[in-house]
């Protein structure tokens, strides 16, 4: 199925930064607050993407995943650990035996500048190391230039190396510039064969915004009412309070609604935003902040 | 009744827990007097009535009535204090101007709040824009006071003397705010009347301008019904009469002042027609109608009722239109969540209950959003009639309520025909990205105001008021001084 670029929806920035403020002044408290923080833990993929990550900063993310304070009950562990290709042998052997996956990034991660050749091998090469969800990068170059059919052909090839694996297309919307940029390049990674798509790969600012992460909900939902399958939503880069998270939690709950409420359907691509939820989740339980010393930084 | 059920695939689960404002800090007196020439003093008769909470239905608080003694008591001290406040230079008028903008800025919770309890809008509406809109028009028009003369350049602008005034319940102190400061900036004396069913905020404001240390009767806010309207409308001191509210009660002090010296303008009325091309910026355009309609309780003069989409996008705008209204949030106006408030008193509940079922009765297929309404108190969920047309009498009288009239076209001219064929000229709101199609339609629209991929937006420096049957004068910007002064 290919998609119709030529009738597409057109989105007033005005407009959706009005409805933005909207959810934004939710008043979200009390038991509604906890829940939706809880949620928030169970959907992040905790992130490292750095030249300096090491097998030993690897593992003790790992650590942090699975015990993110274990002096507070009933707290979900993330959905995954997101990491470069080299390091996802290390994370899936520290990982075993919980339910948090293993992300990859690939395909020539953050700028995709390379040809089909190398990203094929470097999405491969991920695979083998055993990867149960890859984070692609699509070529952002081509999509401005309008070679379409490039980087549709590029995100399907890469789904048909990934096979059942779940494939995030990250657009890298802080590239694109315009809101009917972003829903156009949402469009083409659906229609590819995305299970989830991506805002950022959090070396472009802007990253993640409520504005895109809006319009790709809005892309995600005509999606669905066209094709009747659900696509996940990935919002990465930026996301570091509790306050943001609860915002982006509010949104997707007043637009894609209750299917899209869990981790299978979204997540937080982010890694200090696990700390200050927990900072907010002490607070709760017993009156009083914390200080920072008191979570642990891995 | 038959319903036009929603699937709504996309139904929210999560639901928020209460987060009222707290009302601690509001200061309600158990009665409130009349107050004329710089007190507050009790009414001649002695008679009070009660200001009604309508999301509970419960009693605020006792307000006096004002008999037409007390008007003429009220229209006597403006008289007296008109001499020495149109002599103050427009520098000194425009100084307690700005003293009362600032005093609503500094106690804008407070009112925020009373305006919440005695008017039923959300707080968040009350909060976010009638209180900061109200201190922006003072603001604004404090700015003019002492620059009349580059308002109207080589003509010598003169107060008119007392000016009567009378407000609607729906927006209450924003509405008092239009009325008082031109009025004053121009160096008028006023006598002000607020609704009978939300009084409170306008009473919160004689305190603030009392405590401004303006020159005593140069502003008298007086409380009352209908009768205490007339008794101002026919006060042969009074100079100008200024009224925002139904056409019926507009054309009613036409006739009075016929043949009197007395100068109008009236605010009336609208079946605002708001139309969305396919070219538009659909999910926007969603959030539009949603705000020309179900913003306060579609008690909005103004209000997009009538809403035309262009038959090529009318299934998806409607599928998403209902999907959007899924997600409303009705009930206690106090809690920051929500959305939509309570009906402003019982028997405007009544005159929208009829019209939904005139509407029903007509044909009209109606769809309710399925929210839950709280059982004490006045409710009605956001409604809308698909499948009516020009003919419908819901579609041709303004029902001042959470109600919309949905009908589609197929080409520019028929819209536009469709849109004026109505004796309301207020407003209009224009979907499209396309801006050639802005300017054609705009230029033959008769609206006094017509917004372009938004609507309901106000700012003290925009003039506002109608065409045809909406009335005439505007209020606003540096047109909004011309109907308070004239010229030798």
């Amino acid at each position: 199925m290919h998609p119709n670029l030529n009738n597409l929806p057109v989105y007033d920035t005005t407009g959706v930064n009005e409805r933005i403020a909207k959810f934004c002044s939710r008043s979200i408290k009390k038991s509604s607050k906890n829940e939706g923080l809880k949620l928030a833990i169970s959907m992040i993929d905790l992130t490292t993407l750095e030249g300096k990550d090491t097998k030993g900063k690897v593992q003790q993310l790992c650590y942090k995943a699975i015990h993110p304070h274990d002096s507070l009950k009933d707290i979900p562990t993330v959905a995954a650990i997101c990491v470069y290709p080299s390091y996802v042998g290390v994370a899936k052997k520290a990982l075993e035996g919980s339910k948090i996956n293993v992300a990859s990034v690939a395909t020539a991660f953050p700028s995709g500048q390379s040809n089909l050749e190398v990203k094929l091998y470097d999405t491969k090469f991920a695979l083998d190391q055993g990867a149960d969800e890859i984070d692609m990068v699509i070529s952002r170059g081509e999509f401005l230039a309008g070679n379409y059919n490039f980087v549709f052909d590029e995100i399907a090839t890469i789904k048909e190396a990934c096979g059942e694996t779940h494939l995030k297309v990250i657009l890298e919307t802080g590239e694109l510039d315009t809101l009917d940029n972003v829903r156009k390049a949402s469009e083409i990674a659906m229609y590819a064969g995305a299970d989830f798509i991506k805002t950022s790969t959090g070396k472009i600012q802007p990253a993640a915004t409520l504005p895109v992460t809006y319009v790709m909900l809005d892309a995600i939902k005509d999606y669905y009412l066209k094709t009747g399958k659900m696509i996940g939503m990935k919002p990465a880069g930026g996301i570091s309070t509790s306050k943001i998270a609860l915002q982006y939690l509010v949104m997707l709950n007043e637009v894609l609604g209750e299917k899209w409420m869990n981790n299978k359907y979204f997540r937080f691509g982010a890694s200090s935003l696990l700390n200050d939820i927990l900072m907010q989740l002490v607070k709760a339980e017993t009156g009083m902040y914390q200080s920072p010393y008191y979570f642990s930084k891995d | 009744m038959q319903k036009n059920e929603n699937k709504n695939m996309f139904k929210a689960s999560w639901t928020y827990d209460k987060a009222p404002e707290s009302t601690d800090h509001v200061q309600i007196k158990k009665e409130y007097e009349l107050y004329i020439n710089g007190k507050f003093t009790k009414p001649v008769k002695g008679k009070y009535f009660d200001t009604i909470n309508p999301s509970t239905n419960k009693k605020i608080a006792s307000v006096a009535e004002a008999t037409s003694e007390d008007v003429d008591i009220a229209v006597k001290a403006a008289r007296k204090a008109f001499k020495g406040w149109s002599s103050l230079s427009g520098k000194e008028r425009g100084k307690y101007i700005f003293r009362i903008a600032r005093l609503i800025q500094e106690r804008a919770r407070e009112f925020a709040v009373i305006e919440s309890l005695d008017g039923g809008k959300p707080i968040k509406e009350s909060r976010d824009i009638d209180i900061p809109l109200a201190a922006n028009h003072f603001f604004y028009y404090a700015g003019w006071a002492d620059k009349l003369e580059y308002a109207f350049p080589n003509r010598k602008p003169e107060p008119l003397g007392v000016v009567g005034q009378i407000i609607p319940w729906n927006f209450p102190l924003l509405m008092a705010a239009w009325k008082l400061a031109p009025a004053l900036a121009t160096g008028n004396t006023v006598v002000l009347k607020p609704a009978e069913t939300t009084p409170l905020t306008a009473l919160k404001l004689a305190e603030i301008i009392h405590d401004s240390g303006i020159p005593k009767g140069v502003v008298n806010i007086i409380t009352g019904a209908g009768e205490t309207g007339a008794s101002i409308v026919n006060h042969p001191d009074v100079d100008k009469i200024a009224f925002t509210g139904s056409t019926g009660v507009g054309k009613y002090i036409s006739n009075a002042v016929a043949g009197t010296n007395k100068s109008v303008t009236l605010e009336l009325g609208g079946k605002g027609a708001n139309i969305i091309f396919e070219d538009a910026a659909i999910d926007q355009a969603v959030e539009g109608i949603v705000n020309a309609i179900f913003y306060n309780q579609g008690h909005v003069c103004c209000a997009g009722s009538r809403l035309f989409i262009q038959e090529s996008v009318a299934d998806v705008v409607i599928q998403k239109l209902k999907d959007r209204m899924e997600t409303l949030i009705v009930g206690d106006p106090l809690d920051k969540n929500t959305d939509v408030g309570a009906i402003n008193s019982k028997k405007q509940l009544q005159i929208i209950e009829n019209y939904i079922k005139i509407g029903i009765n007509e044909g009209g297929d109606i769809y309710q959003s399925s929210c839950n309404l709280p059982k004490s108190g006045n409710w009605c969920a956001p409604t809308l009639f698909l499948n009516v047309s020009q003919s419908h009498k819901i579609v041709q009288e303004e029902i001042f309520g959470p109600v919309l009239a949905v009908q589609t076209f197929r080409t520019i001219s028929e819209v536009i025909e469709k849109a004026n064929n109505t004796p309301y000229g207020l407003s209009a709101g224009v979907w499209t990205n396309n801006g050639a199609k802005i300017f054609h339609l705009t230029e033959r629209l008769e609206a006094g105001v017509i917004w372009a991929n938004t609507f309901n937006k106000f700012d003290a420096a925009s003039p506002f008021g109608g065409y045809k049957e909406s009335g005439y004068g505007r209020e606003g910007g540096m047109q909004g001084l011309n109907p308070y002064v004239k010229f030798d």
